[in-house]
């Protein structure tokens, strides 16, 4: 290795800054999964009876299906019957509660972590839906957002409050036969966003979803559904971090969008899950399925994705696009360090005319760990005039880390057009020593090239989020050079 | 201000300077010529801290203070500037964000306060125009999609940016067309002031009639061998470098367009 690559390691030895542990009354389900323990589930949350049914046919449909492992992955088999499948802070009762009743010990938990959720100190217009462990503790912004006609509230709400939505959406787009862990999630989702926007209507904010894993020995399992109504614009991100712990925890989540006619929606995801230490001790294990219907006529569904946290991450945000020019897009930028592991990419599936994907992917690996891209573009036979465009590019960082790139292309319409573009690079000693040479650090210098990499994704942000991506980046990569 | 002793150095165990003796005072320009492979190149590296070389014995003082025990970074914000014969790119970070955090940077060392966009705009529009280089080229990533020419009116746009004590030009003249020759000059001119030292380093004597050097030094296999005043660069011209008993594998130093 040279010196300047040995410097750049050095620097990239990152420091977890959402690694405390709130102390917390909880009720915690005992570790297990059966019938009972979903019945119990369903029970604490006030579900409908169609509810509990549709768990339980999940859970003995999952009981048949096989853990996936063609993924670029290596992992211990996760024990589903030594997870905990329920923890919530303690409350009176299981029912949103205002603002002033959440247990003070969880709104400083969010103040530490930059989402005050208070009225005078809340996110300027972005509204929040803070999800803790198993349960929703509080949803900002509901009324001026409920005077536009938008609903924003946490699922277990829309399952009591909008029963008609969610039993016409829930599970369209993301069946509980899709794969084993959106399986898993059918069966024992605890919570979520859940996001209606009616009928023309632009959402008049950011709208957006803080997860937080807290308890040990559970597993998350947050299921959102967003649905956009003709002609309706809605922007949504997510964050999420986690304490650090010894162990692996599971966090198997689910999320479906859709989008009507002309209807239009971004998601942003910003993760942050605890990775793991710099000997691979610990870290969250990310198993989620993300996907997106483009139904109706022009709609367009884009998400963009910044992953720097998490031991594994297997996730793969996708769009179907059957609407007659509908548009999908995905912009990502994963950056794994350390031992973290990596097997993320899109799916893009055009079945209506003249629908257009486009595709940007910034893989960034340090220390010895393992990114991959993964991505299938296909065209179905009725996809006349669908096009695709595809740019994957990966960034090393010293010479112990490894990235792949695996792109499927099936087409079954001779006039489809696909664009596949792929480069692999390194932060070169000949750029560091430029930089230095410019009186700039090390660190500085690692942080500005890999920023100027993911340029083409940061730009796709919400502007509030582009920055905190771009230091979110630079905390990530703190100690890959000395 | 620059004081170079019975300096050796080393690249992958292979000896490239072999006991350079070299003075410069603030104010002076001092030319290196020589033949490809003489160690020219190796020299500007070195004194800009780069890595890969190895250096073993001898010393280097700007100022009287030791240089080679200083960090890349710290000899830059004490003042050394390299213009890179090659420069490399680097995608997606904008020349002006890249200008921007190198002055900062140094201004930082300096314990003065950060400039601002705004300011830094100002000062950037004006050193470009200097330089014969669209505005346009700030917002680019550095270096990225450049010519020759550009890159090489980007460092010295640099140069003037950050006003250095010491500014070494690596075959700063090569790959330039005449015009691009005469900016570039011009750029090099304006930089010559009573407390900076230029050191350029050259394979054609072509550059030395834009910029005309208090001293020229002849390096030969990692040494000086002669050294004198802009008349030798001349000489050299005429006579190659032959007449020094050099071998060079271009037949003459005389400028080759």
């Amino acid at each position: 290795m040279t010196t300047a690559n040995k410097e750049v390691n050095e620097l990239i030895k990152r420091e977890y800054e959402h690694g405390f542990v709130t102390d917390i009354e909880v009720d915690t389900f005992e570790p297990g999964l059966n019938e009972d323990v979903i019945t119990r589930l369903s029970e604490i949350k006030k579900e409908p009876q169609f509810m509990l049914e549709w768990r339980l046919k999940a859970y003995r449909r999952w009981l048949e299906m096989e853990e996936p492992d063609w993924a670029h992955l290596g992992y211990e088999r996760i024990d589903y019957n030594d997870i905990s499948y329920y923890s919530a802070p303690k409350r009176k009762e299981d029912m949103p509660q205002s603002l002033d009743e959440v247990d003070p010990e969880l709104l400083r938990t969010y103040e530490r972590l930059g989402i005050p959720l208070h009225e005078h100190a809340k996110l300027a217009g972005v509204a929040v839906d803070a999800v803790f462990d198993s349960v929703s503790v509080a949803t900002t912004f509901k009324e001026p957002l409920a005077k536009a006609g938008v609903i924003f509230c946490s699922i277990s709400e829309a399952v009591r409050d909008y029963p008609e939505l969610v039993q016409k959406y829930l599970g369209t787009v993301v069946p509980h036969t899709d794969n084993f862990f959106a399986g898993l999630n059918a069966a024992v989702f605890s919570d979520g966003t859940f996001v209606y926007v009616p009928k023309g209507v632009r959402c008049p904010m950011e709208l957006s979803t803080y997860f937080r894993i807290n308890a040990a020995n559970t597993g998350q399992f947050e299921r959102t559904l967003i649905i956009a109504d003709e002609g309706s614009y809605v922007s949504y991100l997510e964050g999420c971090t986690a304490p650090m712990r010894d162990e692996n925890q599971l966090h198997a989540a689910v999320v479906e969008l859709i989008a009507l006619d002309d209807a239009e929606i971004k998601y942003s995801t910003v993760q942050n899950w605890y990775p793991g230490d710099e000997n691979g001790k610990g870290g969250i294990y990310n198993f989620v399925t993300k996907r997106a219907a483009c139904i109706g006529k022009n709609s367009k569904v884009s998400w963009t994705q910044v992953e720097t946290g998490s031991a594994i991450t297997w996730k793969y945000p996708s769009c179907i696009l059957r609407g007659e020019g509908s548009v999908g897009e995905f912009y990502s930028v994963a950056l794994t360090h350390n031992y973290q592991q990596a097997d993320t990419g899109t799916k893009m599936i055009h079945l209506g005319k003249n629908t257009t994907s486009t595709i940007i992917s910034k893989g960034i690996s340090a220390g010895k760990s393992s990114n991959v891209y993964r991505g299938l573009v296909k065209f179905g036979p009725r996809a006349e005039g669908a096009r695709n465009f595809t740019e994957c590019d990966s960034l090393l960082i010293g010479d112990q880390c490894g990235a792949h790139t695996f792109p499927y292309i099936e087409s079954l319409n001779k006039s489809a057009i696909v664009e596949h573009e792929a480069t692999t690079s390194k932060v070169s000693d000949e750029q560091m020593f430029l930089c230095r040479q410019r009186g700039i650090d090390m660190e500085r210098a690692v942080s500005m090239i890999v920023n100027g990499f993911c340029k083409d994704v940061f730009k796709e942000l919400p502007m509030e989020f582009a920055v905190e991506a771009g230091k979110l980046l630079e905390v990530s990569l703190e100690g890959s050079v000395g | 201000m620059l004081s170079i002793k019975n300096l050796h150095a080393s690249v992958e165990g292979k000896e490239i300077l072999k006991g350079i003796n070299l003075e410069i005072k603030a104010g002076e320009v001092h030319a290196i010529m020589g033949p490809n492979g003489s160690g020219k190149s190796t020299l500007a590296q070195v004194l800009a801290g780069n890595d890969a070389f190895e250096v073993t014995s001898g010393s280097v003082t700007m100022h009287g203070e030791d240089l080679l025990e200083k960090a890349t970074e710290e000899r830059a914000r004490d003042g050394v500037f390299l213009a890179f014969q090659y420069p490399v790119e680097i995608p997606g970070v904008s020349n002006l964000q890249f200008m921007r955090t190198s002055v900062n940077a140094m201004r930082h060392h300096r314990g003065e306060s950060e400039m601002n966009a705004a300011e830094f705009m100002k000062m950037a529009r004006e050193i470009s125009k200097q330089v014969d280089l669209d505005p346009a080229f700030l917002k680019r990533g550095v270096n990225e999609g450049f010519s020759g020419g550009e890159k090489k009116r980007n460092e010295i746009m640099q140069a003037l940016m950050l006003q250095p004590k010491l500014a070494i030009l690596d075959e700063t003249d090569s790959g330039l067309d005449i015009d691009a020759l005469k900016v570039v000059s011009d750029g090099v001119n304006a930089l010559r002031a009573e407390d900076r030292a230029i050191l350029m380093v050259t394979h054609y004597q072509r550059l030395l009639d834009h910029i005309v050097p208090d001293f020229v030094h002849v390096l030969a296999e990692g040494k000086i061998v002669k050294s004198g005043g802009r008349e030798l660069a001349l000489e050299l011209e005429e006579r190659g470098y032959a007449w020094l008993g050099i071998k060079d594998d271009e037949t003459a130093a005389s400028s080759a367009n």
